[in-house]
């Protein structure tokens, strides 16, 4: 174990807790910049692909793994801010404006939904975000005159500082530029009273009131934030596919940002990370195997959202820290080896919750 | 002049008045106790206070100011704080988070300014910082500083949630039974708390307890109370020796 000597407030503040963190994201960084240039074309563009995903992930994870709210709508926030960054686009006007716009639009969206919704959670907020996504999506089915209806459109070229962002590398970068942006907003939300006012609506709404946390102002804001870091990836993605048709943004594709949040790890922005790796790379990983899978398994029909399900919910119930969690046990049990106790990584959970004001 | 009044205070629920036109005053400086057997609506008094029940009848005035309708989220800046019965710590977070989410009502910086880290967040977050530092000194709970409340023993979670009405600063404390769940060596110890809140930091306490020895340790004033009604009121030996409190805990014939 690695206990940090503090001597002042601010190494608390710092996202860094150690300089080993600083050395090994460090080396993590230098990786991703260099990944372009040793990997061909199609790896830099999947893994693009996975830095989208993992700019909505976070997003999503500061709802449901911080705020203790769950959406089964952000496809629609994806769709918006791809649509509102492709429009904007297609009528001229510079990508750099029209990235920030598709963000903060679809936080004001965001903010719409967080509202009325207010009062709901668990399975009745999924409904109402479920319903959300439809009628978004039938928006863009039928609102042919701005999004093309069915047929859709090809989204333009970006341009950044002149540079075209028409290939695999290109994309790769801008991605990688928001994703870090967007983990640092967390970040730093986090280690402030906003990231603290949702964890406390997250683990009880009555005290969290009690302490002075206004609760519709931080739901409809966690509301805000994460559909506005969806957004931004939005905007990414319509570059990823370049061709926006609305059935991209359907009830699966929320299923797969929730899967993302689960089999990741809720309450680790880390987490949303290693969970849109995880869902982005299985896919390209069944195709691989595909052809080698016995009784022709691999041909049949609905093989992928299937084995998706089933590992949501085989994470839910056998590992509930995720991916995430592993990764902690594992670290925990090489630093404590050979001390590991058989109950290391075990939470109790024998205490009792009033739930007189439920 | 009293730092806390409450003026024929009622609540009902569908046909049964939990609060029935209750009043008390709480001077500054002094701890006063609400006891009496279950149901009595000791509870539903810190639940009007803390603004989560509307009360039906009757106004609450703090420090001066009514607050019959203030909302529950002002409270706090106000300078009430309270604990809970069943404990409601944030259990997925740490010690020191949870003290500092008590420092909620005292952040002196935007939401932006949050999100971007600026310097006034930073500066505003080693303030908070020090506070719970404090407090952490105060209740003597250093070794546990880092360690997610989920993994501490429900005796410490009671200080530790005693804590983080602490880093409110509050003039006024709601405790809520501070010693249900507690051994007695504990519930000792939460007495002595309860009286150097009293006498280090001059904060006002309203406590609802039943354990009567650690009533009769701190409380300057009690009142009793029965299906919402006022029984008695006054000092810990009058209100015990009353023997209309006396039936309500032990039952028998209303004798004439």
């Amino acid at each position: 174990m690695r206990y940090v000597f503090r001597t002042n407030y601010r190494q608390d503040l710092a996202v860094w807790r150690h300089r080993g963190d600083v050395f090994w994201y460090g080396l993590l960084l230098l990786l991703t910049l260099a990944i372009p240039m040793l990997m061909g074309e199609f790896y830099v563009g999947e893994l693009g692909g996975v830095f989208i995903f993992a700019i909505a992930g976070v997003g999503l994870m500061l709802l449901v793994g911080y705020t203790g709210l769950i959406s089964l709508g952000h496809a629609a926030f994806l769709g918006i801010g791809a649509y509102t960054n492709s429009v904007l686009l297609s009528k001229g006007v510079p990508f750099l404006i029209t990235l920030p716009i598709a963000g903060l639009f679809t936080a004001l969206c965001g903010a719409a939904i967080g509202r009325p919704t207010l009062r709901m959670s668990g399975l009745y907020l999924a409904i109402a975000t479920l319903a959300f996504g439809s009628i978004v999506g039938t928006i863009f089915q039928k609102w042919t005159s701005v999004t093309g209806g069915f047929d859709g459109f090809a989204v333009p070229t970006p341009y950044v500082f002149g540079i075209p962002l028409d290939n695999a590398t290109g994309i790769y970068y801008t991605s990688l530029v928001v994703l870090i942006f967007v983990v640092w907003l967390s970040a730093n939300m986090l280690r402030t009273p906003v990231g603290r006012a949702m964890v406390a609506i997250r683990d009880s709404e009555i005290s969290a009131q009690s302490m002075g946390i206004h609760l519709a102002r931080y739901k409809t804001l966690a509301f805000a934030i994460s559909a506005g870091m969806t957004g931004l990836a939005g905007a990414l993605f319509a570059h990823y596919v370049r061709y926006l048709a609305p059935d991209a943004f359907d009830v699966l594709l929320s299923v797969q940002f929730v899967t993302i949040v689960f089999v990741g790890g809720l309450g680790s922005i880390r987490g949303a990370i290693l969970g849109a790796l995880f869902v982005r790379l299985l896919p390209q990983f069944i195709a691989i195997i595909r052809d080698d899978l016995p009784f022709g398994i691999g041909r049949m029909p609905g093989l992928e959202p299937s084995l998706f399900g089933l590992i949501l919910v085989l994470v839910i119930l056998f590992q509930p820290g995720g991916i995430d969690g592993l990764w902690l046990k594992a670290k925990h049990w090489f630093q404590a080896y050979p001390l590991k106790r058989a109950s290391g990584g075990r939470r109790q959970k024998s205490y009792a919750r009033s739930e007189r004001l439920r | 002049m009293s730092l806390f009044k409450a003026e024929g205070i009622s609540v009902r629920f569908g046909g049964i008045r939990a609060v029935d036109s209750v009043s008390f005053d709480v001077q500054p400086g002094e701890v006063f106790s609400i006891i009496g057997p279950n149901g009595a609506g000791k509870t539903t008094i810190f639940n009007l206070i803390s603004r989560i029940y509307n009360s039906t009848e009757g106004k609450l005035f703090f420090d001066g100011q009514d607050i019959t309708r203030t909302p529950p989220h002002r409270i706090a800046g106000l300078g009430i704080a309270r604990t809970f019965q069943n404990i409601e710590l944030f259990a997925n977070a740490s010690l020191l988070q949870n003290l500092l989410i008590g420092r909620h009502c005292h952040a002196a910086t935007g939401v932006l300014a949050q999100m971007g880290f600026l310097p006034s967040a930073r500066r505003d977050e080693l303030r908070h910082r020090e506070k719970a530092e404090d407090v952490i000194a105060f209740l003597g709970l250093e070794r546990y500083r880092d360690t997610l409340i989920a993994n501490l023993p429900y005796g410490v979670r009671k200080v530790v949630e005693l804590g983080r009405a602490l880093c409110t600063e509050p003039k006024l404390l709601l405790l809520d039974e501070p010693s249900s769940g507690l051994n007695v060596e504990e519930t000792e110890g939460m007495g002595f708390w309860i009286e150097d809140i009293k006498k280090d930091l001059g904060i006002t306490v309203i406590m609802v307890e039943h354990d009567m020895s650690l009533v009769n340790q701190v409380s300057d004033r009690v009142m009793a109370l029965n299906y919402g009604k006022v029984l008695s009121m006054g000092s810990p030996r009058d209100v015990q020796s009353d023997p209309e409190v006396i039936r309500a805990y032990l039952g028998g014939e209303v004798e004439a």
